[in-house]
């Protein structure tokens, strides 16, 4: 593999912003995600390559250690802050349809649960895995998901509650949307959801942490 | 009367109170509803669930506050009203608990992370040091700010508590266990990393919340034990991680179950047991109970 790629992947996976960033300390002074993919860019290498086989390599790896617990919420956060530089020279090659994603995402916290943080290390994963990611935010009602699909209607839908209390709700949620869109995959997630919850509430995948719901959007919707 | 830590100090082992947030809902709050506004809304209800867990054995009682920083306040609009709902949620538990138990002030975080640049250190400070000033001014003994997991806000809030009331500040953090059977919070951090961070920024009970049931709490207890033999440790545990059953949600550890793990817990080493989600008055009267039958096995943590 190109070195420079190479080295992208480990900026990602490491949290390496850019040359400024003092995170982490080892490789203070270097360059980062940022500086790398556009000289990348510069050198010739396509935005395709930049993102499957830099950007992606290293949030793979970011997002199977935090499943195996090697790391934690802030490094992963630290690993998007770098995937997000670094896309920010490649935000033209999207518009322009050159660099294709796999397919679109809908995030939301369920209606009546106001925390952000897991669904949005949920949401850094799926784009790091090459995925648009459509974040409603937090607090979202079935309508505001339906609203959503009915712009694209091929989406997937992910789904995050924290509360005992708020789980709940997603049971009326999953419903609502697959009486419009019976096809539609709906995901759910969340520190007190099991698999079995989201078998009895009709959803089509639960995962504990977000790279096992990245390989169920490639195994079963990747376009 | 003697303080919180005083008492603590002549090696009495205590008893707090369970769960709010559960039984909140069991009275009536809907998910998205503001559970601090009922301090003023449904002022008796909050009132009954202070009286409940007194009558049932409760040494200390918490407030109806965990998430009544401005900042969390602010999502239902309700940001200038921070100070007049966190008084009254210490008014009501002091209604409660009388002259002779202890009032904890709950703060929980504030949902915005440091490190995503998302607010800043002042900031934080001025969010905590407005809370506690207002749980103080209604009445509370001391502050429980619970249920963290990133080191620099928890500082953040007990710096905040210390420098600007004469609260006695608790702080405890919540646990996950790891694949490995390690002990972290989602941030990373374990419990001798939080103690000594937290004993540094003046914190002056430390402990655990929440997390995955009783039993785990005695391995954690030991973890901070260890790495601070000289501080009083308070549990507040779970009643196991929540099961969904015909469409409710239930908590699997019952009172006689967590009563049995108390003996253990005191072994381990903490001052303060009792219970968070899940846990009912029921499960503090029998954890008074238990406490009652091991009162030989004193915790002298200060010597």
């Amino acid at each position: 593999m190109n070195p420079l790629l190479e080295k992208i992947a480990l900026c990602v996976e490491r949290g390496k912003v850019n040359m400024k960033s003092p995170y982490p300390p080892d490789l203070k002074g270097q360059e980062g995600a940022d500086e790398l993919a556009k000289r990348a860019l510069d050198e010739g290498l396509s935005a395709k390559s930049i993102l499957s086989e830099g950007l992606m390599v290293g949030m793979q790896k970011i997002g199977v250690k935090f499943r195996d617990n090697k790391v934690f919420v802030p490094d992963v956060l630290m690993a998007a802050k770098a995937m997000n530089a670094a896309m920010e020279h490649l935000k033209p090659y999207f518009a322009s349809g050159e660099v294709q994603r796999k397919g679109t995402i809908i995030m939301g916290t369920v209606k009546g649960d106001l925390h952000d943080i897991g669904k949005k290390l949920v949401s850094m994963i799926f784009e790091g895995g090459g995925w648009e990611v459509i974040d409603l935010g937090v607090d979202v009602p079935a309508e505001k998901f339906l609203k959503a699909l009915q712009e694209r209607p091929t989406a997937a839908v992910g789904m995050s509650a924290l509360l005992t209390t708020t789980m709940i709700n997603m049971e009326s949620i999953v419903r609502e949307i697959k009486k419009t869109y019976p096809h539609v995959k709906v995901m759910v997630g969340g520190a007190p959801l099991t698999q079995d919850f989201a078998v009895k509430i009709g959803a089509d995948a639960y995962s504990p942490d977000p790279q096992g719901a990245l390989d169920y959007l490639n195994a079963t919707l990747a376009a | 009367m003697k303080s919180l830590l005083e008492k603590l100090r002549d090696g009495k082992v205590l008893v707090s109170d369970g769960a709010w947030g559960t039984f909140l809902h069991e009275k009536g709050l809907k998910p998205g509803d503001c559970p601090e506004l009922w301090n003023i809304t449904r002022r008796a209800d909050v009132l009954d669930i202070a009286l409940r867990y007194i009558e049932a054995g409760a040494d200390m009682i918490e407030t109806n506050s965990f998430g009544g920083s401005r900042f969390k306040l602010e999502h239902f609009g309700l940001a200038d009203k921070t100070v007049e709902l966190n008084r009254e949620a210490a008014a009501i538990s002091r209604e409660a608990a009388g002259p002779d138990r202890f009032v904890l002030g709950s703060i929980g975080p504030t949902g915005k992370m440091l490190m995503m640049g998302e607010t800043t250190e002042e900031e934080l400070g001025e969010v905590f040091a407005e809370q506690a000033v207002a749980l103080e001014q209604g009445g509370a003994d001391a502050c429980c700010i619970e249920t963290f997991s990133a080191i620099d806000e928890a500082v953040c809030a007990v710096k905040a508590a210390r420098k600007n009331t004469r609260l006695e500040v608790i702080c405890t953090f919540t646990f996950d266990r790891t694949v490995t059977g390690e002990y972290r919070t989602m941030m990373g951090v374990s419990p001798a990393d939080m103690a000594a961070a937290l004993v540094d920024a003046g914190a002056q009970i430390i402990g655990t919340n929440c997390g995955n049931g009783f039993e785990r709490m005695i391995d954690i207890v030991k973890e901070i034990r260890a790495a601070c033999p000289g501080m009083p440790v308070l549990v507040h545990a779970n009643a196991g991680l929540p099961e969904v059953c015909d469409g409710r949600v239930r908590f699997p550890e019952s009172p006689s179950y967590m009563a049995g793990m108390v003996p253990g817990l005191i072994r381990a080493g903490a001052n303060i047991v009792g219970g968070c989600c899940g846990t009912t008055p029921a499960h503090i009267k029998e954890i008074r109970a238990a406490m009652r039958t091991n009162e030989a096995k004193r915790n002298l943590w200060h010597t």
